[in-house]
C-alpha cells in the first residue's frame, strides 16, 4: 500500500519528485509548469464548450427574449479591476520570490487572497442575492396588447427595436398558492413602508403585482431603449397582472431563462474557480511543509508552485474578461 | 534555466552548484527589470476595461457591431493577460505546440455549435426563452 503511495502519489511521501525545479531535458520545462498548462487546456475546452452554448442560445433566441442591462455594471466593472489588480499582485508575489524577498512574497500574495475574497463577496453576497429578489413576468405574445403601457412595443417598433414581453420588478402579490408568495409577502410590507401605500396587495387571487422597473414604467421613453451604466431607481408604479396572461413566471434564477441559466452556470463555475484559486494561495501563504516553510529549503520550489498557481490565476481572470461584457455590457 | 541531467536530484543542482547560483542571481536581475512592464500591462488593462464599458454604450448601429467591438477588446485584453502575465511571450515550444492544438480543437467545438443551429434537433424549444 504504502508503496503505491510512493508510486502515485510522491507528493504525499518524502521521496524525492524529480523536476520541481531543474527543466526535464525532453521537454525543456520543470514539470509542473507543463502539467498546469495541460490543465489549463482541458480548462479551455470547459468553458469553450459553455460558451458556445451561450452563443448556441442566444442567436437561437427569440427577438424580445435576449434581455440587456438587467446587471449591475458599476459593481460588475469594479470586480474586474479587483480581479485585474489580483493578476497584477500574484506575478509580483511571484517575482519577489524570484529576487528572494520573502516579505514582499507574503504580502503581495495577501493582497492577491483579500482581492478573491471581496470579488466572490460581492458575488455572493450582493449580485446574486439581489437577482434572487427581482421577479420577471413574460407575457403570452396573445395577451401583450392588454399590457402595452408597461411594454411599449408600439415605440419599439416605430424606433426599429427588439420587442419587450417581460414586465419585471418587486413581486408584491403572487397567485395564490405560489411558491413565492412569502416573497412576495415580505416585499409587500417592504413597499407600505417605503410608501405609505397599501393598495399592493389585490383580493383576485390569480394575479400577480409587481413594482416595476424603470424600464416598465417608461416603456416609450428613448431613454429606456438602451441600458443605463447605472442603475435606474424602481418605479413605484404597480402592474397587475393576470395569471391567464402569463407565459412564465419567476425570480431571476437560472430557470427563469436562458440568459439567467448561462449567465449563473459560468459566473458559478467561475466563482468557483476564485475560490479554489484562493484555497491554492492561502496554503502558499501559510507556513505549511508545501507553503512558506518551503522557503527555508528550497527558494525555487517555492516560486515555481506561485507560478503554477498563478498561471491558473491568470487564466481566471482571463475567462472574466470575456464573462464580464458578454453578460453585463452586450 | 539550464537543464541539469535527470539523475541529479533538482534542489541539489540549484542550491549547491556556483553555476546555478548565479544563473538565479542573473534571473532575478532579468525579472527585476521586468517589474515596471507587470505593472504597465495592468494599468493597460483596467485602462481598456473603462474602455470595454464606454464602448459598450456607443451606438455602432446595431447589436451585433457593438458585440464585435466588445470582443475585439477583451481579445486583446486576454491576449495582453497571456503574453505577459503568463509569460507565454518567450515561453518553450512545447507550450505552445499543445496550445495550438487546444486552439484547433476549440474551434471545432465553436464550429460544432454553427452545425446545431442550423440544424436543430427537432422538437427542443432551444429558441424560445
Amino acid at each position: 500500500m504504502s508503496n503505491l503511495i510512493t508510486k502515485y502519489f510522491p507528493f504525499f511521501t518524502d521521496a524525492e519528485v524529480p523536476h520541481t525545479v531543474s527543466a526535464r531535458p525532453d521537454t525543456g520545462l520543470y514539470s509542473a509548469k507543463l502539467g498546469i498548462w495541460l490543465f489549463l487546456a482541458s480548462e479551455v475546452m470547459l468553458f469553450g464548450g459553455l460558451f458556445s452554448a451561450y452563443i448556441f442560445l442566444r442567436i437561437g433566441a427569440e427577438p424580445g427574449y435576449w434581455p440587456s442591462g438587467l446587471l449591475n455594471v458599476p459593481v460588475g466593472t469594479m470586480n474586474t479591476a479587483i480581479l485585474i489588480v489580483s493578476s497584477i499582485t500574484v506575478v509580483m508575489a511571484w517575482a519577489a520570490l524570484k529576487m528572494r524577498q520573502l516579505g514582499k512574497y507574503k504580502l503581495y500574495m495577501l493582497v492577491t487572497i483579500i482581492c478573491g475574497l471581496i470579488f466572490l463577496t460581492v458575488k455572493l453576497s450582493y449580485e446574486w442575492p439581489a437577482k434572487f429578489n427581482h421577479f420577471g413576468v413574460f407575457i403570452r405574445k396573445d395577451a401583450a396588447s392588454k399590457y402595452e403601457e408597461f411594454l411599449g412595443n408600439k415605440h419599439l417598433q416605430d424606433a426599429g427595436q427588439n420587442p419587450r414581453w417581460e414586465i419585471s420588478g418587486h413581486l408584491l402579490d403572487a397567485p395564490k398558492g405560489s411558491s413565492y408568495s412569502h416573497q412576495a409577502e415580505h416585499n409587500a410590507e417592504h413597499f407600505a413602508h417605503e410608501t405609505g401605500r397599501h393598495d399592493a396587495v389585490t383580493p383576485a387571487e390569480n394575479d400577480y403585482v409587481i413594482q416595476v422597473d424603470a424600464v416598465n414604467a417608461n416603456p416609450s421613453d428613448k431613454e429606456n431603449d438602451r441600458p443605463h451604466f447605472w442603475p435606474v431607481p424602481m418605479s413605484t408604479k404597480l402592474a397587475v397582472i393576470s395569471a391567464a396572461d402569463v407565459e412564465s413566471a419567476s425570480v431571476f434564477a437560472p430557470r427563469h431563462s436562458t440568459y439567467f441559466a448561462t449567465y449563473f452556470l459560468i459566473t458559478g463555475l467561475h466563482g468557483l474557480h476564485v475560490l479554489g484559486g484562493i484555497l491554492v494561495f492561502l496554503y502558499l501563504w501559510l507556513p505549511f511543509p508545501g507553503g512558506t516553510k518551503l522557503y527555508k529549503t528550497n527558494p525555487e520550489h517555492l516560486a515555481n508552485r506561485v507560478e503554477i498557481a498563478g498561471l491558473f490565476w491568470h487564466f481566471v481572470d482571463l475567462v472574466w474578461i470575456f464573462v464580464f461584457p458578454i453578460f453585463y455590457l452586450l | 534555466m539550464s537543464a541539469s541531467p535527470s539523475h541529479v536530484p533538482a534542489t541539489q543542482a540549484t542550491s549547491h552548484g556556483d553555476h546555478a547560483a548565479a544563473d538565479q542571481a542573473a534571473e532575478a536581475a532579468h525579472i527585476a527589470a521586468h517589474l515596471g512592464a507587470y505593472v504597465k500591462v495592468g494599468v493597460g488593462l483596467l485602462v481598456l476595461t473603462g474602455i470595454t464599458v464606454g464602448l459598450s454604450y456607443v451606438d455602432f448601429g446595431s447589436r451585433s457591431m457593438n458585440i464585435i467591438v466588445g470582443m475585439i477588446v477583451a481579445t486583446i485584453k486576454a491576449s495582453m493577460v497571456a503574453a505577459i502575465f503568463m509569460h507565454l511571450k518567450g515561453e518553450k515550444m512545447t507550450i505552445w505546440r499543445f496550445l495550438i492544438m487546444t486552439c484547433i480543437f476549440a474551434m471545432g467545438l465553436f464550429f460544432l455549435t454553427f452545425f446545431a443551429h442550423s440544424d436543430p434537433i427537432m422538437g427542443t424549444s432551444y429558441s424560445t426563452h
